[in-house]
């Protein structure tokens, strides 16, 4: 069970400030409000089609890739909108970094998968960078299997091993946020349990939002946890207190298994 | 067995028996083709056809200046339709979904990819050999991108639409501009299928001959100058094997024989490297 | 922004001195502001590619057009129905070229659609997996030889055969047959429009048949199988199920041969005879536009030939271009078909 609150209190990283989100003329998102806090994990939790994965694309925008996609009211971080027209997306994301449910390296050696980001928005001598990306990849406790194999690609890489090289990659550019959409859906139990301990760790500096499908991961790993449905927040809390004794009905339902 | 069943298993074997025959014919006509070739141009095959001038009529004479012609043609050609192809088929595969450009221009190459290649000889005829006033390689080279184009653009576009949508996303995600998730991430996902796309836009004009009658026409002498008329093997198997003369018909099939089986093999190697039907 | 950027403190203590919050700020918004004007400029230099390449479309019928306008100007649209060519007596009319280009085709596609098909069937039906795709590569180099590898070998090979054993059991067998008949009259010296049409066959047959292969397997196996699972036959399945699902893909395909077929050029000038006649009988030689166009243009001197000759290349281009631009529409909706059933 993780500990909530230890030393300071928290602050709030992300405010979501009654948010809409529209495909074309569909809702995905319904006046969504909620505090996203610094240095903790919150997780989102909801049955398929929910919105959770919605919602953390929203945060880092990268719904604007496609056409017809929309979001209106406000998310609110470091002082200010970031759906406002003039948020540059390139600065945006780097600031939220993303790790997708599929592993996704790059078509490039390990060493560039990592050094990829970081030369975005930094410019490293060789040996800075040789040290980023040991620091990266030993965040994402991966470098003690790479470390002699840094030329090879990515690719080769097995599945559990590809998604903590994404989270290296994701870490290397020294985000204030990472954002999770179901990272360990496609990994066997062992790589699961990898990564989840990695959350722990990783929590001490970053902001993160994860999305899973898996109510037990969520218990796991969070501090906050949101159950949506329908495109709508129905419940948000501390993680103990939602899944011992969730405030409405249909939370209950919903991780008792009484429903869907 | 009734009488019914009967008659539909004898239609059916009738029409497998006529598949099986249509694919052999296939075959046969392959490796007729094939066989010819070789039968043909081996007997003619010796060292003067590598180091020796097309020769006049009945003297003997090698393809040197033909193959040198070719071989520059076609590398100008696809020096010069590459990056072009390339470029056009991001755009289509990156940003031509929407509006009119995108759509529009899609139809339009895939016109062109079949398109009859000596339209395109005439083409460049009418914009560059009749105001420069003499035929030249130059003309001849950009007559064979214009060929090799389209089919760039092609595989350049499709390639492009095997990269799942999560590798652009997870590239962005890290603050990456577009330009950089394109070049960087995306075209270097499908690699391997650009070059092939490459490679078989350079065996489809390798043997290209009607584009080149009018625009480099043919040149009996060593001629390195581009912006003269220039030797190349397609144009000099077709003057030489509608010849009187024996010695050039046989040189033809040498000719021949050497095209085909570069532009074969050329065929056989961009499938190995990659096959998009292997992907997924 | 106060939390600005760990990054840019790191880029300040790379270069060992100090740099004031502003600063960093002001080297964060450069850089974005090149990311975005290199995003800008290479957006458009992808868009100026792809429009050249509709420029080299709309280029080539504005040259071929304005180079024929002399001739239209001395025959006026008599240039397309007469049959006299004569560069000689400057006396042209485009009528045995595009007939001989449009009968050939015709003879293609009738003998290249049952061969393509039956490829195209056992392709997908009956090859054991093994074979499939060295077959399939066998039948696609079919395709990569050159034309004029075609043109020589028809001369060459495939003519004196067809003069000696076919043409004349045609002329015994089908001669006497009234109406058709006459098609198959007189000397069999090998070239002439039939052996074009046969050897123009060979040429499309590789196309056609990977089409045809291409869309047969878009038909779901569930459709298939539920139809074996009544008791059908192989045939019985592709005859019923794959060939009506597939009927758009399959029209298409042969649109396609055809474009190909009509402005095939050197294997068709090997064998075709260039004689600017319309026989009755395909054993005639005749000529066609493209074979035309490779036998004259270059030795071309007078303005009129030119002009008649790119008038020639006008009409093979916007015939081609009706074909190939009806393939693509019926290829597209077989895929649209496909979309709205998955």
């Amino acid at each position: 069970m993780p500990d909530i609150v230890s030393s300071a209190p928290p602050e709030t990283k992300i405010k979501v400030d009654s948010l809409q989100f529209f495909y074309g003329s569909f809702q995905g998102l319904k006046n969504i409000n909620l505090d996203i806090l610094e240095r903790r994990i919150t997780a989102f939790i909801g049955p398929s089609g929910c919105g959770k994965s919605t919602l953390l694309r929203t945060l880092n925008r990268m719904y604007d890739l496609y056409p017809g996609q929309r979001a209106e009211g406000k998310i609110m971080m470091n002082g200010k909108n970031v759906l406002e027209k003039d948020q540059d997306l390139n600065l945006l994301r780097a600031r939220v970094g993303m790790v997708f449910q599929k592993p996704t390296p790059f078509p490039m050696s390990i060493y560039d998968n990592i050094a990829f980001g970081v030369k975005l928005y930094e410019n490293l001598s060789k040996a800075e960078m040789d040290e980023r990306v040991e620091w990266a990849l030993n965040k994402a406790a991966i470098w003690n299997e790479v470390k002699d194999k840094l030329k090879q690609s990515g690719l080769s890489l097995s599945g559990g091993q590809q998604q903590r090289l994404c989270i290296a990659r994701a870490v290397a550019v020294k985000p204030e946020v990472v954002l999770l959409d179901e990272p360990t859906s496609a990994l066997d139990p062992i790589s699961t349990a990898k990564v989840e301990e990695l959350l722990h760790e990783l929590k001490e500096d970053y902001t993160i939002a994860i999305v899973t499908h898996n109510m037990q991961q969520a218990a796991r790993v969070s501090d906050f946890t949101a159950y949506m449905y329908l495109g709508e927040l129905i419940e948000y809390g501390v993680t103990d207190e939602l899944f011992i004794k969730p405030k409405r009905k249909e939370t209950e339902d919903y991780i008792t298994g009484r429903f869907g | 067995m009734n009488a019914l069943y009967g008659r539909r298993l004898l239609i059916n074997r009738v029409a497998l028996l006529s598949a099986m025959s249509a694919m052999a014919f296939g075959l046969i006509f392959l490796l007729w083709i094939l066989v010819v070739l070789v039968s043909k141009g081996i007997s003619g095959l010796n060292l003067a056809v590598f180091t020796q001038m097309t020769p006049a009529p009945g003297s003997e004479g090698g393809l040197l200046n033909a193959i040198y012609g070719s071989l520059i043609m076609v590398g100008v050609a696809t020096f010069v339709a590459t990056p072009i192809g390339i470029m056009a088929g991001i755009y289509l595969a990156e940003y031509g979904k929407r509006g009119w450009v995108g759509p529009t221009t899609r139809f339009v190459n895939d016109i062109l990819l079949s398109a009859p290649s000596i339209i395109l000889g005439l083409f460049v005829y009418a914009v560059i050999v009749a105001n420069a006033n003499h035929f030249s390689g130059w003309a001849g080279s950009v007559a064979l991108a214009l060929i090799a184009i389209p089919v760039v653009v092609r595989t350049t576009e499709s390639m492009l639409n095997l990269v799942p949508s999560t590798l652009r996303e997870a590239a962005a995600a890290l603050g990456a501009p577009q330009w950089k998730v394109i070049l960087i991430v995306a075209l270097r996902a499908v690699k391997g299928g650009v070059i092939t796309g490459v490679m078989l836009a350079v065996a489809r004009i390798s043997g290209e001959t009607a584009p080149l009658l009018f625009t480099a026409l043919n040149n009996q002498f060593w001629s390195a100058d581009m912006n003269a008329p220039m030797a190349n093997l397609p144009v000099a198997i077709f003057q030489f094997a509608l010849s009187p003369f024996e010695n050039w018909v046989n040189l033809a099939w040498v000719g021949a024989m050497l095209i085909t089986f570069s532009v074969l093999a050329l065929n056989i190697l961009a499938r190995a490297f990659f096959d998009p039907r292997q992907k997924n | 922004m106060n939390n600005t950027q760990v990054n840019t403190s790191e880029q300040s203590t790379q270069q060992g001195h100090y740099v004031s919050k502003e600063q960093q700020l002001q080297a964060l918004s450069k850089r974005l502001a090149r990311q975005h004007w290199q995003d800008v400029v290479f957006r458009n230099s992808t868009l100026f590619f792809a429009l050249l390449v509709l420029a080299l479309l709309s280029g080539i019928i504005f040259s071929l057009a304005s180079k024929s306008i002399p001739i239209f100007q001395q025959f006026g649209l008599g240039f397309l129905t007469s049959s006299a060519w004569n560069p000689v007596t400057l006396e042209f009319g485009a009528a045995t070229a595009i007939y001989g280009t449009l009968v050939t085709s015709l003879i293609a596609l009738l003998v290249g659609i049952p061969i393509s098909f039956g490829i195209a069937v056992f392709l997908t039906e009956l090859s054991p997996v093994w074979l499939k795709r060295p077959l399939g590569t066998a039948i696609e180099l079919l395709a990569g030889i050159p034309s004029i590898i075609y043109g020589m070998w028809g001369l060459f090979v495939f003519a004196p055969l067809f003069a000696e054993y076919a043409q004349p059991l045609m002329t015994k067998y089908l001669g006497p047959i009234p109406v058709i008949g006459q098609l198959f009259q007189g000397a069999a010296m090998g070239f002439g429009v039939l052996t074009a049409g046969i050897i123009l066959a060979v040429m499309i047959i590789p196309f056609i048949a990977s089409v045809m292969r291409d869309v047969f397997e878009v038909v779901p196996p569930v459709l298939k199988e539920s139809a074996y699972g009544l008791g059908a036959t192989t045939w019985e399945v592709v005859r019923n199920i794959v060939l009506p699902y597939t009927k758009a893909g399959v029209v298409g395909g042969i649109m396609l041969g055809l474009g190909r077929a009509l402005g095939e050029t050197m294997a068709v000038t090997f064998v075709i005879g260039n004689t600017p006649k319309i026989s009755a009988s395909l054993f005639a030689p005749g000529t066609s536009i493209a074979a035309t166009l490779a036998n004259e243009f270059a030795e071309a001197r007078d303005e009129l030939h030119v002009s008649a000759l790119m008038a020639l290349g006008l009409v093979l281009f916007l015939i081609t271009f009706v074909v190939l631009a009806f393939a693509k529409l019926m290829l597209s909706r077989l895929s649209k078909q496909e979309g709205s059933k998955t």
